[in-house]
């Protein structure tokens, strides 16, 4: 009995924290090179949610395709929101970067809400999906175990691109120091895009996954994931990917442990306990649990 | 560097006789006469309201006045430490909340929040005490946590600051022995923020921030701000600068809160939140995140716009459109066309003053004060 807790326990901490190591990376890989916190990532996971809904509701597209053209989505609305809305940001001052960012989050916000509806949808979601298998006399949604699963293969992938290819290389060098990149002959334009495509195919990914556990997409829906992503990025450092990826996992642990052991009267303010902690890490150890190369200037 | 070595000059300053010192602020050839255009303009505008005397736009400017007080105390912070203190509108929301707590009657309030602790519904004060209250309150909770946060800048400080902002949210609409969780908070009784109520305390908070400008503590921050390491190098301990302006940004904000919530009369903490943020932030940005004027002018600005497009909104959803957040839409996009072309907004980054007046008023007609000297040399 107390074996199966502690599985049940287990694949929940792994799936749910396979889809948050997904969604913090999106944000770290932008971060890493632009130094951009982007408000407006969230958002990117809205596209392809509505993406999703739009051809899952009203098309008979195989699965396969329909999930091709939601990350898709993803990828061009990070593409594209970089083009017009940061490019021309690039040489100003960072407060000018973030309150762009910000503002990109509120319109696309309003243009769900004004030319979508502002109630939310229900996105179709395949029947295998939803399917209870067991494990051990765990009985657990497919999705769960699919989430796992995509997770190790695009990490796997990730490591080979940015351990073996030209772009992967270059974009270390960028993220660790993008003025001297430069001027060793990286395209910054190319890096950037490239951020920006990443994490707006992450986005993608975590769409397709987070939509299927809440069943729906409406337009405040970015404003959850973004600040998990948050979280774990301060929690796992914000200069590293694996580090990331780990914080992804913590704050799946730290959220599972408070969910089971705070009391239900303060279980509602389970969000201040996370933040308080993240405010506690940036304060005490704020290069994280796991050190990049690069360390923000920071004074005191 | 600059205004390290404007504060040397400053400091050199003091040591003249208090006389002259005072006899500076009547000079309207200096920067003081900044005060006195932006209280003039906002006295001028609030009288011809009142003198219309049409319910509507008294109400209107009533609440844009109140968000005017709102703006100026974020550019307090933000301009002169250039610091992005998104936690700012959860201090407004403390400012609401603790002075509605303040001013209501034991009877109400033990009826409106039957859940309230006991010592709570025992405290009252009368309205402008309540108000004070209230922004000592959100100054307090600001002087308590502030001092480890503000030595974080950059990225780490502003996500801490975000951090903080839902901190303070989630205590707001969850708290429901405190603020009735997430259900309204309704004052009941009459509005007590008439428009001269908050005319009056822009008026004071218009002179407050402009004097911490221009004063060591503000020239002090504005130097760490450009430089942070010229300042230490100068002797400016600018966490204890930062944390001095922090907690007097939160006062005001907490007294603008307070102002708000005996306006508006039922509150909810989703009122203090991201959507408040970014109309402040749009203000502020577009009128000049370094000045006050800017602040002011952004206000002025933003706040027709916004009046404007509710109009039109109103009259699109009147007519079968749903096009309720274009206004926000709009905002956004002028917030960013800004940034690209004119990143220290409509006032770039300067003051209002007579000199300033002066000097626009000589380049326009310099062309023709020239073509008449010309004129008369040939006569």
């Amino acid at each position: 009995m107390n074996a199966e807790i502690l599985l049940e326990f287990a694949i929940n901490v792994l799936s749910m924290g396979s889809l948050y190591a997904l969604l913090s990376l999106g944000l770290v890989f932008v971060f890493g090179i632009c130094k951009l916190v982007n408000y407006a990532y969230g958002e990117f996971i809205t596209v392809s949610a509505y993406v999703l809904y739009y051809l899952g509701a009203f098309t008979n597209l195989p699965w396969p395709l329909v999930f091709l053209i939601g990350i898709l989505a993803g990828v061009a609305i990070g593409f594209f929101s970089e083009l017009v809305a940061f490019r021309p940001f690039r040489e100003r001052s960072l407060d000018a970067m973030l309150v762009t960012s910000f503002a990109v989050s509120i319109i696309l916000q309003r243009l769900f809400q004004l030319g979508i509806s502002p109630r939310s949808k229900a996105v179709p979601v395949p029947a295998f999906f939803n399917m209870n298998i067991q494990i051990l006399g765990v009985v657990t949604p497919m999705r769960n175990l699919l989430i796992i699963g995509t997770t190790i293969v695009l990490l796997v992938v990730l490591v080979l691109i940015m351990k073996y290819t030209a772009l992967g290389v270059a974009m270390r060098g960028a993220s660790e120091n993008f003025v001297t990149a430069r001027l060793m002959g990286v395209p910054a334009n190319l890096m950037i895009s490239a951020a920006f495509i990443i994490s707006g195919f992450l986005a993608g990914v975590v769409a397709i996954f987070w939509s299927a556990r809440t069943g729906s997409v409406e337009p405040m829906m970015g404003g959850a994931p973004l600040l998990i992503a948050f979280i774990a990025v301060v929690i796992g450092g914000m200069h590293s990917l694996p580090g990331s990826v780990v914080g992804g996992y913590v704050y799946a642990f730290i959220s599972n442990v408070l969910s089971l052991t705070l009391p239900s009267s303060l279980l509602s303010f389970r969000d201040a306990f996370m933040f308080a902690i993240v405010i506690a890490f940036l304060v005490l150890k704020p290069e994280g649990l796991l050190r990049g190369n690069y360390q923000e200037e920071r004074v005191g | 560097m600059n205004l390290s070595k404007k504060l040397l000059i400053q400091q050199e300053d003091t040591i003249q006789p208090a006389a002259k010192e005072i006899g500076r602020y009547f000079d309207f050839s200096r920067k003081s006469s900044t005060v006195v255009i932006l209280i003039a303009i906002l006295m001028f505008i609030g009288y011809f309201i009142w003198w219309l005397n049409i319910p509507f736009i008294e109400d209107i400017f009533t609440a844009s006045t109140i968000t005017l007080i709102m703006a100026l105390g974020f550019q307090l912070f933000m301009g002169n430490s250039g610091i992005l203190n998104w936690s700012y509108v959860g201090y407004v929301g403390i400012g609401a909340f603790a002075s509605a707590i303040f001013s209501m009657t034991p009877a109400v309030k033990a009826m409106q929040v039957p859940t309230m602790y006991p010592f709570l519904i025992n405290l009252h004060l009368p309205f402008p005490l309540a108000l004070l209250a209230g922004a000592v309150v959100a100054a307090l909770v600001a002087a308590i946590i502030a001092w480890p946060l503000m030595r974080l800048s950059d990225a780490v400080g502003a996500i801490t600051q975000f951090a903080l902002l839902i901190v303070i949210n989630v205590l707001l609409s969850q708290w429901s022995q405190v603020t009735n969780g997430p259900r309204t908070f309704t004052l009941g009784g009459k509005r007590l923020t008439t428009l001269w109520v908050a005319v009056g305390v822009a008026v004071l908070v218009i002179t407050a921030v402009f004097y911490f400008k221009e004063s060591s503590l503000g020239l002090k921050l504005r130097a760490s701000r450009d430089d942070r390491y010229a300042a230490l190098s100068s002797g400016i301990n600018f966490v204890a600068v930062r944390y001095c302006a922090y907690v007097v940004s939160a006062f005001i904000g907490g007294l603008a809160g307070g102002l708000y919530s005996h306006y508006i009369l039922s509150i909810t903490a989703a009122s203090f939140y991201m959507s408040e943020l970014f109309l402040i932030l749009s203000m502020v940005v577009i009128g000049g995140s370094m000045s006050v004027s800017g602040a002011f002018f952004g206000t002025l600005l933003v706040t027709c716009l916004r009046q404007g497009f509710r109009q039109l909104e109103l009259f699109l959803t009147i007519s079968g459109f749903e096009a309720s957040g274009s206004t926000e839409i709009v905002v956004g996009v002028i917030m960013i066309i800004f940034l690209v072309w004119r990143a220290n907004g409509i006032t770039g980054g300067k003051e209002i003053s007579w000199s300033s007046i002066k000097r626009r008023l000589h380049d326009r007609f310099k062309n023709e004060l020239i073509k008449n000297k010309k004129g008369e040399e040939k006569a």
